[in-house]
């Protein structure tokens, strides 16, 4: 339908209730959460409430690593889709890594998150060429990195990191634990059609102690 | 979706008489309910948001022409379009349009109730689509070919066992899963072979954010995100009632919606979608489409259910309500289940088609008390009730019952005097044991308990013999 002949329909039933379009003033919302020096601390317990693991690493130089340390600990081939940013970063030879799109049978991602929400405990992934959104779904094991600097209090902390940089990404997925399900007969399962693991590594922020 | 045969008493009796349905409701009351109980309290501010977010909404739906064209031209100036949909009918073209258009042969779907609504999956499959619901919920339904029975636990109704034998059934070369863990691996992997082959992938909306031109979704498992990523054409399908101004409005849905759904602080994944594919992405669509959905939206809009349009669907009024805890969503008949179907769905398909829903209700008001955008729910059913009174819908019998008790009420002598009468007879009935086991003509009642008989002299007999005032 003409979006004009649509949008006259709405016009007219508003115009209908009388008063109707002087109620339009939006409420002020109620102050987000500010966890002040407890704010990674916050971060963390939320992601472990989502059933994420996580570390702190000194540099994102640690990164190959560590995330080498975590796979071979559970037995996980060191192939992997690294994110762009990431994959200049000192890999061992020997580790199979890419930066396209995840394919159908992707194991593990390495990721670099755009920001943290401290009060949920969740990863925002601003999608683009260094952030494929294929990364944080399709593999088994999802492994993100986040400064600690860029861990927000809120989901408005958020949206202001946005708006300072003056554009949206087409996706911006905010993560919260490994993908679950309770649609057998209310038991949780995780790894429903996303990740079954994932693990937070936490950078310390550039001056020190995060 | 077509609506259910039968009536909601004819439904409702075979629900109750369902032994795998009833188990089912008994294990997943106490779960809900709980776990929303200990979410809320954890979160100082909740009322608080509640109070927020029924204004937000209401300053939004007072001006909903405003924001409707600012989200739209914010999303056309992303490279997405736009559709939009008066009624069901049109809704379906547009989409069969954007299909064809796309030489479609799989179409992925993530949950979405307005998908339901317009009846989408049939017209698709009968333009010979292959269509996979890719919430496990709604898979497992969607192989049973049965509707949901909840908004936001499509299959509740199904045992593990029945679970077991569909996929046996539509999973050929697999080996029978018995255990949660198997049935929910076997899902995964065959699902994800459909999302690589979606050419088609369809979303709902639950909230669109006019400021950036962004569509939200909210899911658990992932499957929304896997099928609007991996698609060649992404396809948003919202009501036009779930636009909001900006993020930070939606940062207070954010808050109220898992824990009023599922009592989690949060979904799994919360994804903001703006516009297709940028120069220099390495995936995602390369098309972006939006149906608004009006669908007798803007009726309610000028009426006396405007109320209703600050629904979020997220169950939280079904998952509180004793009709719904006992009979389950498929007695309601059509899409929408509980305290928000009994208003929505004679809304969409005819006070006189529903009768019974708005009557079903009890009034008890739990529904109301956990609504998280504070819809007056037991006040529009009893509306809803006056509206088809005044349709002249009441059956003939209730209606003549209606006025004879009317006229009686308006004799006092008269109506004491009955009162009395009735009073003493159905003491005398009860005997020693002060109950009635049977009454004639209520005999639905008293065939689950019993009637406990008056005890003494009417109310107005006791006033008076005590002295009380006139």
């Amino acid at each position: 339908m003409n979006r004009e002949l649509f949008l006259h329909g709405i016009r007219q039933a508003i115009a209908s209730s009388p008063g109707l379009r002087a109620r339009s003033a939006l409420p002020e919302r109620p102050q987000p959460p500010v966890y002040g020096d407890g704010r990674i601390g916050q971060f963390t317990d939320r992601l472990e409430a989502h059933a994420c693991s996580w570390e702190e690493i000194e540099t994102l130089e640690a990164l190959p690593g560590r995330v080498l340390a975590w796979l071979d600990e559970r037995r996980i081939e060191r192939r992997m889709a690294v994110a762009p940013p990431l994959g200049g970063l000192p890999w061992p030879d020997g580790v199979y890594h890419h930066s396209a799109p995840a394919g159908i049978d992707e194991s593990v991602a390495v990721s670099l998150a755009f920001a943290g929400i401290a009060e949920s405990g969740s990863l925002a992934m601003y999608s683009g060429p260094d952030s494929p959104i294929t990364h944080n779904y399709v593999p088994e094991f999802h492994l993100i990195a986040i400064r600690a600097e860029d861990v927000c209090d809120s989901q408005e902390g958020v949206w202001a990191k946005l708006r300072a940089r003056g554009d949206m990404p087409r996706a911006l997925n905010l993560i919260a634990g490994p993908s679950r399900t309770g649609d057998v007969e209310q038991t949780i399962q995780l790894g429903a059609h996303g990740p079954r693991q994932v693990h937070v590594l936490l950078v310390r922020a550039k001056g020190g102690k995060s | 979706m077509k609506p259910l045969r039968g009536t909601f008493d004819s439904r409702s009796a075979k629900a109750l008489g369902d032994p795998s349905l009833q188990k089912a409701l008994r294990n997943f009351k106490p779960l809900f309910v709980a776990k929303r109980a200990a979410a809320v309290a954890e979160l100082p501010d909740f009322e608080r948001l509640r109070d927020t977010a029924a204004a937000i909404k209401d300053a939004v739906l007072s001006e909903l022409d405003v924001w409707l064209e600012r989200y739209a031209d914010k999303v056309e100036s992303l490279g997405g379009k736009v559709h939009f949909a008066r009624d069901a009918a049109e809704a379906r073209e547009i989409i069969r349009e954007i299909c064809r258009k796309a030489g479609a042969r799989t179409v992925c779907k993530g949950k979405s109730m307005v998908s339901e609504e317009i009846g989408l999956n049939e017209v698709l499959e009968e333009d010979g689509y292959r269509v996979v619901e890719t919430d496990l919920g709604e898979y497992i339904i969607q192989l049973a070919k049965e509707p949901p029975s909840h908004i936001i636990a499509p299959a509740i109704h199904k045992t593990r066992e029945q679970v077991a034998d569909l996929f046996e059934k539509n999973h050929p070369g697999r080996p029978r899963e018995e255990s949660v863990a198997g049935l929910v691996n076997e899902a995964r992997h065959v699902l994800r072979e459909r999302f690589f082959e979606s050419d088609v992938g369809i979303t709902g909306g639950n909230f669109l954010i006019a400021e950036t031109g962004t569509s939200v979704i909210v899911t658990n498992e992932g499957n929304g995100d896997l099928t609007q990523t991996l698609s060649r054409v992404h396809v948003v399908t919202s009501g036009i009632e779930r636009v909001l101004p900006t993020l930070d409005d939606l940062s207070v849905f954010l808050r109220l919606l898992a824990r009023s759904a599922t009592g989690q602080d949060t979904e799994c994944y919360t994804t903001l979608s703006s516009g297709p594919k940028r120069p220099g992405d390495p995936d995602g669509p390369e098309e972006y489409h939006v149906v608004l959905v009006d669908n007798g939206r803007s009726k309610m809009l000028s009426g006396r259910f405007r109320d209703m349009l600050r629904c979020i669907r997220c169950g939280a009024c079904m998952n509180h309500c004793p009709v719904y805890g006992a009979v389950g969503g498929h007695a309601y008949g059509w899409v929408y289940p509980g305290p928000m179907g009994s208003i929505l769905t004679p809304l969409f398909n005819g006070l006189a088609e529903n009768y019974d829903l708005p009557n079903a209700c009890t009034l008890n008001g739990r529904c109301q008390a956990v609504c998280p955008v504070r819809i007056p729910l037991t006040e529009l059913i009893r509306t809803m009730r006056n509206e088809q009174v005044k349709a002249g819908l009441m059956p003939a019998s209730q209606r003549r019952m209606m006025a004879a008790w009317g006229w009686v009420a308006r004799q006092p002598g008269l109506y004491r005097a009955l009162e009395r009468l009735g009073s003493r007879m159905l003491r005398l009935r009860a005997g020693r044991s002060g109950a009635l086991s049977s009454l004639p003509g209520a005999g639905a009642w008293t065939e689950a308990r019993d009637l406990p008989a008056p005890q003494g002299p009417t109310f107005i007999d006791q006033w008076n013999a005590r002295g009380g005032d006139q």
